[in-house]
């Protein structure tokens, strides 16, 4: 559990200070690098990276788009959901930031795993 | 196994970050445009923003302080006029960028660089028409004159000094929407702006059209359908008035009755993005003789596309010289339309012809020479580079005559024949410095300012209307108007010699204009300028009914106020039909109408003839009038085979008032002879079946069938940043003339009085960010056609609570 939330907090992190420079795939980055250092169960590794960035990207996303009364989530949702439903889009977005990270730590817990044998 | 599952999951991690990175499986790259950090949601404008900031510049010479009020209306405050310019720059880019730079590839012809291959032959057509050449020859202009230069210099760098601000992050959604970045703004893109809206404004012709109609009609039905001239014209110069006889002699060509007037071929041009003929406007001003307050009132309302983000963007300018207010084109420094402390200025389009074509012969497919004067020429040649976006460049060779480019050959168009080549001569092309003209309007103080300003305007041709607080009203219909004998440039031209060159320009002098006329106030809606005692050939896409009800109103008002003035402007009533109604009840045959026929006549009788939004005899009366020009109009011009364009609507009515037996209403493909009983009766039937389906969907009344709509500037691309179904009356030829997708883009009413008592809204709102709450907030006061008053800020107001945001601009 401890390796767990280390993992979550890491890339959440990594996520957050690699994104003020990098461009948004270093979301992959930061899910990967905390998958790699702390052995976990792959599917543990997985959803260590996927709700730190889904914590990370929904809680942000909901912070901007309540502060905007969700003005461009009801157009945005339309655009790309084909539904006006501002809720859904932050749902969305965090799932898509989710599974970035996810298959990534993912990856890098197989390749962790490929090289220490 | 390990290096299976090992490989498996590094490609499908790579899959994913291609899939949601670019566009090549999905149409957006969902992961860059939906990532916290630099997609879509850094768009997402908190809506208590804190609009204040200190900037630090290069390139400013005092200090400028930029006050917002709660509309996000920016009063500058600055040391140097052309500081000022640099500032009105960074905040038009701040706000508006995207539009910016969008409406100036679009001038340019640079669309399918964003867009890809869809646009390739508007940007060809943009390119042949020489709007690049037409911009290059105005910038020389405004180079040439140190204070006009200085003022785009200025301008161009506020641009550039917000876009380097820039991050990825940052940049305005279209951006991130269509996947490209802005580049440097330039000085020519402010002069490709200008040739943009002369393009709207004058680019509207029917050479091509209107050759092939004389062909089919022959030259006595060509004048009858495509008169210019109607009974009922309300001149936008007050009929009775004397004009100076034209001592110019325009010879006729001799060879004008052969190859002119008697044409053989037809033209198989189809002008796919000809600009829309209801772009116009209208202004009035009334004299203080007329008012209450006693001081002149001026109203202007511009009908343009409607767009978001907004074609205008309201703002005040305050220097040491002048301190004006009003609307500016983010595009282009200073106010377009406003007023200043002594002087009110507003436009609406002239609609007169500036554009002909002429039929050059080119020596071979090389189009590299052309017959003229009995001697072959050579053409300029320019090579267009049009860019594409995920796509190899398309190349464009478009040859230059002494007329112009040639817009149209068997290259671009391919039903045209070898011999068929079209050189455009468009007043749009001369090297002339129009912005000037604003630069001298923002600061004029009376009516010789106005004067001495408006001469640097040659195009596209304006009613300028001008009130002073001194209690002057003028108004000058302005541009350089071709000078050409009676029927030149109608029809397409011959172009091998010089013999049917324009004779330049009617003398500016000439030029139809009023001041302070004895009937107390001046208008114009798009009328055609003068009646028929104005001694010059004046073609041109005019508009008839406007007018009508403008003056007619005007006439009888007295004791007027600024909300007078505001309710005129939102005028609902259809004068069209006023005329044209009892035409349709006198003539139809109720005796063989169904019941649901009777029902739809009934509404037509019924209709109070207001187009207001709750109205179904409105759509109703369309409905069958448009059916009755058609069963009149449509075996004589057969549209489809040619290009041909419909006679506008007052000349049916016209000819009908006069004559019920008016010989183009009989159907010539049948036997029998139509009756205009059996046309008006049958016109009605017809419409029925249209109505019927209309009720069905509960889109009788004309608010819900015109369905008002402010499109983003992507149209139906991005409807979700679009503001559809917006419930307002008006209408073609209201006052209000509020149509689907088009109208008034700004209503103003200035009352000169001191202060001055001012009004406007647009349909849109400062910011183009439609993450912003200022995206589109003034849409629902414009669609009840209310308005806001302006807030003209002074030095001491510095404290006020109007004052909302400041951004103090400083050098570094």
């Amino acid at each position: 559990m401890k390796k767990f939330i280390v993992s979550l907090v890491a890339t959440g992190l990594l996520a957050f200070a690699m994104g003020l420079v990098l461009p948004w795939w270093s979301i992959s980055i930061a899910g990967f690098i905390p998958a790699f250092l702390i052995p976990q169960k792959r599917y543990f590794s997985f959803l260590s990276a996927f709700f730190a960035v889904f914590i990370f990207w929904g809680s942000f996303a909901t912070f901007i788009s309540v502060a905007n009364d969700h003005i461009l989530a009801h157009r945005i949702s339309i655009l790309v959901l084909k539904k006006d439903d501002p809720n859904l889009l932050i749902l969305f977005t965090a799932l898509l930031g989710g599974l970035v990270a996810g298959i990534s730590a993912v990856t890098s817990r197989s390749l962790s795993i490929l090289i220490r044998k | 196994m390990k290096y299976f599952i090992f490989t498996f999951f590094l490609l499908v991690n790579i899959g994913l970050i291609i899939v949601l990175d670019t566009r090549k499986v999905l149409p957006l790259p969902l992961g860059k445009f939906l990532s916290v950090q630099e997609g879509i949601w850094r768009n997402a404008e908190p809506v208590d923003k804190n609009f204040n900031e200190d900037v630090k510049v290069t390139g400013l010479n005092g200090k400028v302080d930029v006050y917002f009020d709660e509309r996000l209306v920016p009063h500058i405050f600055a040391e140097q006029e052309n500081d000022a310019f640099f500032v009105q720059g960074y905040i038009h880019a701040k706000f508006r960028l995207w539009q910016m730079e969008f409406q100036t590839h679009a001038a340019a012809g640079r669309v399918s660089e964003i867009v890809g291959d869809k646009a390739i032959n508007f940007d060809k057509t943009q390119r042949r028409t020489g709007m690049v050449f037409a911009a290059e020859n105005a910038l020389y202009a405004i180079e040439q004159d140190p204070a006009s230069k200085a003022a785009v210099d200025a301008y161009t760098a506020g641009i550039n000094s917000f876009i380097n601000t820039l991050n990825t992050a940052d940049l305005p959604i279209e951006y991130k929407l269509l996947g490209y970045k802005p580049e440097k703004w330039t000085n020519l893109k402010t002069a490709l702006f200008t040739k943009q809206m002369t393009n709207n404004l004058a680019g509207y012709d029917r050479d091509f059209e209107f050759t092939n109609a004389l062909k089919v009609l022959g030259e006595e039905n060509f004048r009858i359908l495509y008169s210019d001239l109607p009974d009922s014209l309300y001149p936008v110069i007050p009929k009775g008035t004397q004009y100076k006889a034209n001592d110019i002699a325009l010879n006729i060509p001799a060879t004008a009755d052969s190859l002119y007037f008697k044409r053989t071929d037809t033209i198989q041009i189809a002008e796919e993005y000809k600009p829309n003929p209801a772009n116009g406007s209208n202004n009035w001003v009334v004299s203080g003789t007329r008012t209450k307050s006693g001081k002149p009132i001026l109203a202007n309302d511009p009908h343009l596309g409607l767009t978001l983000p907004a074609i205008w963007y309201e703002i005040q300018i305050k220097t040491p010289e002048y301190n004006s207010y009003g609307v500016s084109f983010p595009g282009i420094p200073g106010v377009v339309i406003g007023f200043n402390d002594s002087i009110a200025f507003g436009f609406t389009n002239a609609g007169r012809d500036v554009k002909d074509y002429y039929q050059i012969q080119f020596k071979d497919d090389s189009r590299e020479e052309y017959l003229f004067n009995n001697k072959w020429e050579k053409a300029n040649q320019r090579i267009e580079r049009i860019g594409i976006k995920d796509s190899k460049d398309v190349f464009d060779t478009v040859s230059y005559t002494v007329f112009g480019p040639v817009t149209y050959d068997k290259s671009f168009k391919t039903a045209l024949t070898d011999n068929q080549s079209y050189a455009l001569r468009w007043v749009a092309h001369d090297t002339s410095n129009i912005l000037k003209m604003w630069l001298l309007l923002n600061r004029a103080k009376n009516y010789d300012d106005y004067l001495n300003a408006i001469k640097y305007f040659n195009v596209p041709g304006q009613n300028m209307m001008f009130a002073s607080k001194s209690g002057d009203i003028a108004l000058w219909q302005q541009a350089n108007f071709p000078l050409r004998w009676k029927d030149q440039g109608l029809f397409v031209m011959p172009g091998i010699d010089s013999s049917y060159m324009w004779h330049g320009y009617i003398p500016q002098e000439q030029n139809p204009h009023s001041l302070n006329p004895e009937q107390g106030f001046l208008s114009s809606a798009n009328q055609r300028a003068a009646d028929s005692t104005y001694p010059y050939f004046i073609p041109g896409s005019y508009e008839v009914y406007r007018a009508i009800t403008i003056n007619r109103k005007l006439n009888e008002m007295y004791n007027v106020t600024a909300e007078d003035m505001q309710s005129l402007q939102n005028n609902n009533y259809n004068v069209f039909a006023e005329e044209a109604r009892p035409i349709l009840l006198q003539y139809v045959d109720k005796s063989i109408l169904s019941q649901d026929e009777l029902k739809y006549l009934t509404l037509v009788e019924n209709w109070n003839l207001q187009n207001d939004p709750n109205e179904k005899g409105t759509v109703c009366f369309i409905a069958w009038w448009d059916s009755l020009h058609a069963n009149v109009f449509s075996d004589d011009l057969n549209m489809g085979e040619i290009p041909l364009i419909k006679p506008e609507k007052f000349v049916l009515l016209e000819a009908l008032e006069k004559d019920s037996a008016f010989k183009f209403v009989d159907d010539k493909r049948t036997p029998e002879i139509e009756t205009l009983v059996m046309q008006v009766t049958s016109a009605l039937k017809k419409a029925s079946t249209q109505l019927d389906s209309l009720e069905k969907e509960n889109k009788l009344e004309w608010g819900k069938f015109k369905n008002t709509t402010v499109y983003h500037l992507l149209k139906t691309n991005a409807m979700a940043f679009a503001r559809p179904g917006l419930l307002n009356g008006g209408g073609n030829g209201i006052i209000n003339a509020s149509q689907h997708d088009h109208g008034p883009s700004w209503r103003m009413v200035i009352e000169m009085t001191t202060p001055t008592n001012a009004y406007g809204v647009y349909p849109g709102g400062q910011s183009g960010n439609p993450g912003s709450k200022f995206y589109d907030n003034f849409i629902d006061k414009w669609t009840k056609g209310e308005y806001y008053k302006l807030w003209v800020m002074n030095d001491n107001d510095i404290q006020d609570k109007n004052v909302k945001w400041k951004m103090s601009f400083t050098s570094n």
